[in-house]
């Protein structure tokens, strides 16, 4: 059998590249992709708590799909934003879009 | 080692790296099929921890449709065919080094928790998850409540995006 331990170092592993790609990417779209990494790094961890822990009781499961839910919404407001900015300013890199900075 | 933790270990590495690739590749075309063979990672180990109803959402949302709209994003926001510049901003070593630090960190923490190399307990016979998982979601006593906000999240999401993305001109 595989030990807890194996999972949770994996998502911990997943978790530290999603956050690596939204501080390091230029893009805003890779930044969203990174976004999506850590999001599956968090649902590793929630089935695999329900896995280990009771089965019986589904919180885990229910969670990972309401983060489903909450990753579609982000998804689409997020890339939503992105086009309308492209629209706009004719760029998605992040550094370059500094209108409220002084 | 046993069979499962071979595959765990395959598809383990195959993640990470996929995802490694997700965040380093210049080109966000490749980036984001590196995230769908990241996320089909996801799906197996989600089937390895006996959730099979979730590796099929996974494949179904997360691929399908997630991933595809990422894909669009990218086309639809490039000036040119070919992407320039630099993937990672001047800063990407403070950025490095704030992962590691949260790698460290986590796995310092759960090092020495006295549940971490626990193992799984057999699946009682006769147990269905996906029915489990369709009563919890629909019953008054379980998570129906969250259920139906989650429909209304995805409801005002809709319309955001809609709003957010329409050409007025």
């Amino acid at each position: 059998m595989i030990p807890l331990s194996w999972y949770l170092i994996l998502a911990a592993g997943l978790f530290s590249i999603g956050l690596f790609g939204v501080l390091a990417r230029r893009n805003a779209v890779a930044i969203l992709l990174g976004v999506e990494l850590m999001l599956n790094a968090v649902n590793i961890n929630l089935v695999a708590f329900w896995r280990y822990g009771d089965v019986s009781l589904m919180a885990g499961q229910v969670f990972t799909i309401i983060v489903f839910a909450v990753a579609a919404a982000e998804v689409a407001v997020g890339l939503a934003l992105v086009i309308s900015v492209y629209r706009r300013r004719n760029t998605v890199v992040a550094e370059e879009l500094d209108l409220l900075k002084w | 080692m046993t069979a499962e933790q071979i595959i765990f270990l395959i598809v383990g590495a195959a993640t990470l790296l996929s995802a490694l690739l997700v965040v380093t590749v210049r080109d966000l075309v490749h980036a984001a099929l590196w995230l769908v063979a990241a996320l089909f990672g996801v799906a197996i180990l989600y089937t390895l921890l006996n959730a099979g109803f979730l590796a099929v959402v996974q494949v179904v949302v997360y691929i399908g449709a997630i991933a595809i709209l990422f894909i669009f994003a990218v086309m639809l926001t490039r000036r040119q065919a070919a992407d320039t510049g630099a993937a990672l901003n001047k800063n990407w070593w403070a950025g490095a080094l704030m992962a590691v630090l949260t790698f460290a960190g986590l796995a310092f923490l759960l090092q020495g928790w006295s549940g971490f190399s626990k193992t799984a307990s057999a699946i009682p016979s006769g147990f269905d998850a996906i029915e489990q998982l369709g009563g919890a979601l629909t019953s008054p006593v379980g998570y129906v409540l969250p259920f139906e906000v989650a429909s209304v999240l995805l409801l005002a999401a809709l319309v955001g995006a809609v709003y957010l993305a329409f050409n007025k001109k």
